[in-house]
Formats: structure tokens, C-alpha cells, sequence
């Protein structure tokens, strides 16, 4: 007899207590999976409202027309104006899955930045890997200005360009977050050392962006402002084919180490002692964490904000488990994004405005809303 | 140290004691000797294995913002656990959490916890664990008196019923008279005296490490100590 069976004699005497305990956490689990469908729904509704409006709106109807031709040309038919294709299609639905990609990222790097350094002011902005993102996506347009040629990958053509910059972009990031993972396996270094330094190490890349500006020619300096205003610009699907591979496997990897990231809220001793590599699991976390957002910010630019707020607002729906915490953080960040672009096309249309803009606005309102509104804890 | 009895760490402040239970727990390395469990080298044991065979309890608790208490409980069954909990994992998490005697605050967020409740349930965690030796480093120090003595009572029920071991530091000289089965006592990282409580603590050993006067008194129910501000005449 094991030491669990022994223990297990007179389990008669907490079988109510079991049950009781067994009724509270299946509760709290429906809860947690219902906001995480909540979520998924509003952002398909959204994702329908994007692809209808814009410069030119078009119905529902024949939008989803569109998708149904697309995806099944023998059964449904397109629309009776041919040109909603092109529009659907190759402009609006590459923007559309560009932004729940980079939304996804940003937001679901933020939750996990959060919960493995446990602090809440940590998202990929603070922690200077956005800076440093945009200090190697700076250098990639200078050196690739000149560099016209094109590989194809998995049957889509890539822009050489477009590909150095995504390297050095991450290459860049990545540097950022080493001084974050080297400082966090010191045990004499306090949590709000690693987030000075991460802002510290922010402002190093802001100046070598700022040095980019002052070297860099008339195009590459329009560039490179446009890049930093943060939008959906590049949008295509070649970008989308390079990201959604990359974006997938790191959020299917982070999700997977989600239960051992909730064992750190109880502190890296007593998850050391629950038998969890703590500096292991931070430094490929940390890392993966990197790769998602440094490839996504490459293309879209510096999108703050969403890696800080969408966790927040999802914490205080479902808590911080963070089995649900990352999908619906992930999920959440994508809806804000979506949603920001979407009002940033609309407002002056046919041009738009940076999505930045229209996201600190509407997200922070939101949230200043939410929290002076919040009783002792957000229940639906 | 043996299954069934509690072993208790005494010592001033910055004598060691600390350093030692993280030793044991393998949080931190020795620069010498070595520590086994079983029979075995501590650094040979696996991590998932090790957290089987030893529980930690740390000075100062942890939680983050938004956690309710059954989370953190359950949080003890990480080494047994995949993606979600057993069957078996309710039952050790219930039954710590009714021998604790918290089960009326299950549903509540650790942060609106006292540090008494936040303490019974760090100790909860650790007896969800299920380990079979218990490593506490000052259980006590955030408690009123209530809750040290329930506190106390819980780790030796456990102790005694599952039939572990514990390793608790104190600086209550009464309670480790009244609760272990064995006192060490340490004085600048050494072990000055190790032995049965009352063989231990004496007015001369308390002077030597402590550096101040008591004396041992009889009361209806042993005897305990008393400190005095001048030497006893």
C-alpha cells in the first residue's frame, strides 16, 4: 500500500468536503471557459464587422459570400460584384488575421511576462523588448533598402527585405530580454530591479532608434516614423503565412507550461521544492515570449498597451490560472486590436489613422472605466 | 530525523536556521557535507521525487493577486498533476484544507486573508503535497497565540496520522518544549545542543545562545520557561 492509498483510509469522514470542494472548482472552471467563449464570440463578430466596412462597405451577405466562394468555389457562389473578392480577400481578411495574430501575441506574452516575473507592470513594452524590436526592425530597413530581391517559403513569395527584418527585430529583442533572464537567476536582485532595468534597457534602444532617424535618408526616415506610429499597413498575406506558423507554435508551447507557471505564483522556493526548474522554465518562457512578439511587432510596428491591459482585464473576470489566463488574454488582445483598427480605418476614411492612437483611447477608458466601477470582484 | 516525530530548529537570529531547512529542501547547496532522504543523496533524487518526499513551508508566503484559496491549496498537487486535477488530488486538497480547519474559505481571494488564514493555507499546500517529511521555517512567526497553538497542533496531527516527519524552525522556546520531540540548537551556524527538549533547553544553554537570563519553572503541565531580565538569584 503507497503512502496515497494509506492516507487514503477514512476518506468516508471528507467525502462531503471532497464533493463540496470538487462542486467549487468545477464552478469557477465553467466560469473561466464561458469569458474565454464570451471572448472568442465578440471577436468573430468583430472579425465580421471588419471585413463589411471600410472604404468601401459592403453587406454581410456578400461578404459572407465571399468567404463561402473561397472556401467552397463547386457549392457556393461569389458575389454578383466581382471585385468584393479582391477586396474581402487579399486586403481586408490579411489586415484582419495580422491583427488577431499581433493582438494575440502581445497580449498572451504580456500574461505570461506577468505571471512568471510576478509583476503586473511587466508586459513586452516595459520589459524593453518592443524598443529593442524596433531598433533591429530600423536597422533592417537601412540595410534593406537596398535589397529588392525575393525567396520563396512553403509556396508564398518573401520578401528578402521583409525577412532581414524580422531577424534583426527578433535578433534585437532577444538581446533586451537576456539582461531580464541573466538578472532574474540572481537570487540577490529584487523583481522591481529586473523591471528598472527592463525600462532602462528600453531607453538604450530608443536612442539607437533615434540615432537610425538622425543617419537614415528621406525614405527610410518616413519609414521608419511610419513604423513606430504602430499599424496594420504591411498587412499581406506572405506576412501572415511567415507569422502564423511562428505565432502558433510559441502560444501552443507557452499554453503547455501554463501549469507550471501557475506553481511560481507560490514563489520560486516552494516551486523549486514542487519539483519546477524555475530558471529553465523562465528563461524559455522569456524567450518564446520574444519570438512571438519581436516577428509581429516587426511588421506592425510599436503597438503598446494591449500586452499591459488585456491580462489585467481578463485577471479580474477569471483570475490568474493560467490554463484560461493566456487563451483568454491571447483572445482579448486580438478583440482590442481588432476592434482599434477597425474605428482607425473608419474615422477619416478612405484614409486611417495610426491604430495606436485609437487603442490608448478607447482601451484606456475602457479600463479606467472598469477599474473605478469594480466592486470586490467582476462577476457575470 | 525519524518518521513520526517533530524536530525543532532553535536558534537567534541569523544563526542559520533558515540556511539549513533550504538546504534540506535543496533550494539552496551545501558547501560541505551532504544531505540524504531515505537513504538517498539529496542532489541525486529527482525534482518530481524529491517534492514527493519533502514539503517546504518558507518564511514568508507567496500568492499573486486574483487567487482563491483553493487554487493555492491545489497548487500542492503540481508534482502529481498534468494538465488538470484527479480525483485524488480533490481529496488530499479537501482534507488539508478541512484539517486546517479553512474549508469555509474556499471560495475566498488569498489576498483578502489574514496572515493567520494565509498561513493556514500556505500549510495546506504543503500537506496537499502529500511529502513524507515536512520542512517549516518559522510557521508560527506572523501568528496570534490562537493561532500558533492551532497552527502546532495541525502539523503534529498530520505528522502523527500520516506518519511524516517534520523539521520546523521556532524561536518560541515554550512551543518547542510543548510541540517537538527533538530540539537542535544553533548558535553562529553550528549545532550547540541536539536532544530531547527539556535536555536542550536549559538556563545555561539559553544564556550561551541567546544571551539572556531564564529560568525553568514547574507548571501544572510541565515545565516551561521563563526569561528574566537580571540573572535569576
Amino acid at each position: 500500500m503507497n503512502r496515497e492509498e494509506s492516507s487514503a483510509t477514512g476518506w468516508e469522514a471528507y467525502s462531503d468536503r471532497v464533493a463540496e470542494l470538487e462542486s467549487v472548482y468545477t464552478r469557477s472552471t465553467k466560469r473561466k471557459t464561458l469569458f474565454v467563449i464570451i471572448v472568442l464570440i465578440l471577436l468573430m463578430i468583430s472579425v465580421a464587422v471588419s471585413l463589411c466596412v471600410g472604404a468601401v462597405d459592403i453587406s454581410l451577405t456578400d461578404t459572407l459570400k465571399v468567404l463561402g466562394h473561397a472556401i467552397l468555389p463547386g457549392l457556393i457562389d461569389g458575389p454578383e460584384k466581382f471585385w468584393y473578392s479582391n477586396i474581402i480577400l487579399n486586403d481586408r481578411l490579411s489586415r484582419v488575421v495580422l491583427c488577431i495574430l499581433a493582438g494575440f501575441s502581445l497580449a498572451i506574452a504580456g500574461s505570461v511576462m506577468q505571471n512568471i516575473l510576478r509583476n503586473p507592470l511587466v508586459s513586452p513594452f516595459t520589459l524593453g523588448v518592443s524598443s529593442a524590436a524596433s531598433f533591429g526592425a530600423a536597422l533592417g530597413i537601412i540595410f534593406g533598402a537596398g535589397i529588392t530581391g525575393s525567396v520563396m517559403i512553403l509556396g508564398h513569395e518573401f520578401f528578402v527585405k521583409n525577412l532581414l527584418l524580422v531577424l534583426l527585430a527578433f535578433l534585437a529583442a532577444l538581446g533586451s530580454i537576456a539582461f531580464v533572464i541573466i538578472l532574474s537567476r540572481r537570487r540577490d536582485i529584487s523583481k522591481s530591479t529586473i523591471i528598472l532595468t527592463g525600462v532602462i534597457v528600453s531607453y538604450l534602444f530608443q536612442a539607437g532608434v533615434s540615432l537610425c532617424k538622425y543617419f537614415s535618408d528621406d525614405q527610410a526616415l518616413r519609414e521608419i516614423t511610419m513604423w513606430l506610429l504602430g499599424g496594420m499597413w504591411n498587412a499581406c498575406w506572405g506576412v501572415d503565412f511567415l507569422l502564423i506558423p511562428i505565432v502558433l507554435a510559441g502560444v501552443i508551447v507557452l499554453e503547455l507550461f501554463s501549469t507550471r507557471i501557475n506553481v511560481l505564483s507560490a514563489g520560486d522556493d516552494v516551486a523549486s521544492n514542487l519539483g519546477i526548474n524555475v530558471p529553465k522554465l523562465r528563461s524559455t518562457s522569456l524567450i518564446l515570449c520574444t519570438l512571438v512578439t519581436s516577428v509581429c511587432i516587426a511588421f506592425t510596428g510599436i503597438i503598446g498597451f494591449v500586452g499591459l491591459i488585456a491580462p489585467h482585464v481578463c485577471r479580474m473576470f477569471i483570475g490568474n490560472d493560467s490554463r484560461y489566463l493566456f487563451p483568454a488574454s491571447g483572445l482579448l488582445g486580438a478583440l482590442i486590436l481588432l476592434v482599434s483598427d477597425t474605428v482607425a480605418r473608419m474615422i477619416i476614411r478612405p484614409e486611417e489613422l495610426p491604430v495606436g492612437i485609437i487603442m490608448y483611447l478607447l482601451g484606456g477608458i475602457f479600463f479606467i472605466w472598469l477599474v473605478s466601477n469594480r466592486k470586490k470582484e467582476v462577476r457575470f | 530525523m525519524e518518521k513520526g516525530e517533530i524536530v525543532c530548529v532553535l536558534g537567534p537570529n541569523g544563526s542559520g536556521k533558515s540556511t539549513l531547512i533550504k538546504t534540506v529542501c535543496d533550494i539552496l547547496k551545501p558547501i560541505s557535507g551532504e544531505i540524504s532522504v531515505n537513504g538517498l543523496k539529496v542532489g541525486d533524487i529527482g525534482a518530481k521525487e524529491f517534492s514527493k518526499l519533502v514539503g517546504y513551508v518558507p518564511q514568508n508566503y507567496s500568492t499573486s493577486d486574483y487567487m482563491k484559496v483553493f487554487d493555492a491549496v491545489l497548487l500542492g498537487r503540481a508534482p502529481y498533476m498534468s494538465w488538470s486535477y484527479s480525483r485524488e488530488d480533490f481529496r488530499m486538497a479537501a482534507k488539508s484544507i478541512h484539517d486546517m480547519g479553512i474549508f469555509d474559505l474556499i471560495d475566498r481571494n488569498v489576498n483578502d486573508l489574514s496572515g493567520g488564514q494565509m498561513q493556514k493555507v500556505t500549510l495546506a499546500r504543503a500537506m496537499t503535497q502529500n511529502p513524507e517529511f515536512f520542512v517549516l521555517d518559522e510557521p508560527t512567526s506572523a501568528l496570534d497565540l490562537r493561532n500558533q497553538i492551532d497552527t502546532l497542533t495541525a502539523i503534529r496531527n498530520v505528522v502523527r496520522q500520516q506518519n511524516a516527519g517534520a523539521l520546523v524552525a521556532l524561536h518560541d522556546l515554550n512551543l518547542a518544549i510543548q510541540f517537538c520531540d527533538r530540539v537542535i540548537l544553533i548558535k553562529d551556524g553550528r549545532v550547540y545542543r541536539d536532544g530531547r527538549p527539556l535536555d536542550v533547553i536549559d538556563e545555561e544553554s539559553i544564556f550561551q545562545v541567546y544571551g539572556v537570563y531564564s529560568e525553568i519553572l514547574e507548571g501544572r503541565e510541565g515545565r516551561f520557561v521563563h526569561i528574566c531580565e537580571r540573572a535569576p538569584q
